[in-house]
């Protein structure tokens, strides 16, 4: 099974490298298109702005073939900024802003918390249908979210919450895809879990198409 | 919830701690004593680097990496960051997030290129503050760096509510007259720098017991941080997280199930369906 971070340069990747290291995966980088098409399982980590980020999967030309992933359902693991990417837009752009990558037909909300960042661990509450999300403490690192929780179910994902300041979408899940507003990498064991669940997940898929004759 | 950082002071690869910035002595291995700070529920861990060399810069990366390996919770990185790649060095390590300190005194805009460059949590900034007068509360804080040796002149508020308009995403908030005293931290620093900005404070300096804990999260920090009452082994961080809450802070209590337990566990909390 072939898994691979992206990376465009602008995302430490050391935590998520290392993450996935512990559960016994040594992770490759996809740096292009073919790299995510032709990957079993996709971590598109995140730290820093929107549009710069926005911007890093355009110009790599990572855009299309990450939202043909999600809407297969072929295994994707999307991390804090990494997570809001797949939405379709943030008020942390400036001026026009850039595109996010639409999966999530939801806009980026400031959240209205007292203090910003928000720098630490909240409870996570998971629906009881989910297979790879748990409810549990994660660790948070960030000022914005997604808060259109009933827009997300309505549009078919699994949706956990959180709240700082106001209830937002702490992570969401659609066949193989998982997004975490959290840091599974930073969330200790409840984190490694998380993780292993999904490798899980992609390596039962992954070994499914292996055994298909065709 | 509030986070309780165990702080680690690294010289040269190794663990160290002193009184006031002072006296230095050797207390261990900083991978074996992060790994049991991480497994006691540490809610972040601090890496502080007080090495005077730039040998100790360079053990300082591989010191972040070695632990970076073990831990998977957030690792803070400070200590002798003077430039953007200074900070990237420390990422690439395997920091998550990074301190900036007299660098950022003498060009504040440093403060401004990590959070436009890296993200707010690479703009984290640690004030050093120490009191104009020990007599008189209302005198304030100034800034002081080098160990102490340097008094700045600058005021500690407006410094921190500047570091909050550069896009600082964080104050650390050492307090010089109580660090490695154990007389608790200075709450009227943390009343003041909490007050300066919707910043996140971690309180840092003087902590001794589980109640001085309790009163700097009172006085409005978001974190506290704490070296010397872990270094000894008197007290776990498990430990103090129990007295915390028996103290009714509303601190994380780890989940202790390994992996392959909790996938064959149904989720704690269904929902009732109506």
């Amino acid at each position: 099974m072939i898994v691979r971070i992206v990376e465009t340069g602008l995302a430490n990747v050391a935590s998520v490298r290392a993450a996935l290291r512990r559960a016994g995966v040594t992770a490759a980088s996809a740096r292009c298109a073919e790299d995510v098409e032709q990957s079993d399982a996709v971590v598109v980590p995140g730290v820093g702005s929107f549009d710069s980020g926005a911007r890093a999967l355009i110009d790599a030309r990572l855009a299309g073939a990450l939202r043909e992933r999600v809407d297969a359902g072929r295994p994707t693991l999307g991390i804090c900024l990494g997570m809001q990417l797949f939405a379709e837009r943030s008020d942390e752009s400036t001026g026009r802003g850039e595109p996010g990558l639409g999966v999530l037909p939801v806009p980026v909300r400031r959240l209205r918390a007292e203090r910003l960042p928000h720098f630490g661990w909240s409870e996570v509450a998971s629906p009881a249908d989910a297979s790879v999300l748990r409810p549990g403490a994660a660790y948070f690192a960030h000022s914005y979210a997604l808060t259109d929780v009933a827009r997300l179910e309505e549009a078919g994902f699994r949706v956990a919450v959180a709240t700082e300041g106001e209830t937002f979408a702490a992570a969401v899940e659609r066949d193989g895809f998982v997004a975490c507003q959290f840091h599974p990498e930073l969330s200790g064991a409840y984190g490694a879990s998380l993780i292993e669940r999904w490798l899980d997940a992609a390596r039962a898929s992954f070994e499914a198409a292996e055994v298909m004759p065709w | 919830m509030p986070r309780l950082i165990p702080c680690l002071d690294v010289a040269d690869g190794r663990v160290v701690k002193g009184v006031r910035f002072q006296g230095l002595r050797d207390a261990g291995d900083p991978v074996e004593r992060a790994v049991r700070y991480a497994e006691g529920g540490a809610d972040e861990l601090c890496l502080l680097d007080v090495s005077a060399t730039i040998e100790g810069r360079g053990a300082q990366r591989a010191t972040v990496a070695a632990v970076r390996a073990e831990i998977g919770i957030p690792l803070l990185v400070g200590g002798g960051v003077r430039t953007l790649d200074d900070a990237r060095a420390l990422l690439d390590a395997g920091a998550d997030k990074v301190a900036v300190n007299t660098a950022a005194i003498a060009r504040p805009a440093l403060v401004a290129e990590l959070a436009e460059t890296l993200g707010a949590q690479c703009a984290i900034v640690a004030i050093d503050a120490a009191r104009r007068d020990p007599e008189d509360p209302a005198a304030g804080f100034e800034v002081v760096t080098h160990g102490g040796r340097t008094r700045t002149g600058i005021d500690a508020v407006r410094w921190a509510a500047e570091c909050a308009g550069l896009g600082a995403g964080e104050i650390l908030a050492t307090s010089w007259d109580r660090d490695g005293t154990g007389e608790g931290y200075d709450l009227q620093l943390v009343t003041e720098l909490s007050r300066a900005s919707a910043l996140p404070v971690i309180a840092s300096g003087g902590a001794k017991r589980e109640d001085d804990m309790a009163r700097a999260l009172g006085a409005g920090a978001s974190a506290v941080l704490a070296a010397t009452i872990f270094h000894d082994g008197e007290r776990s961080v498990a430990d103090v997280k129990r007295t915390l809450r028996a103290l009714g802070i509303d601190v994380r209590v780890p989940a202790l199930a390994t992996p392959s337990e909790t996938r064959t566990q149904p989720p704690a909390e269904a929902p009732i369906q109506p």
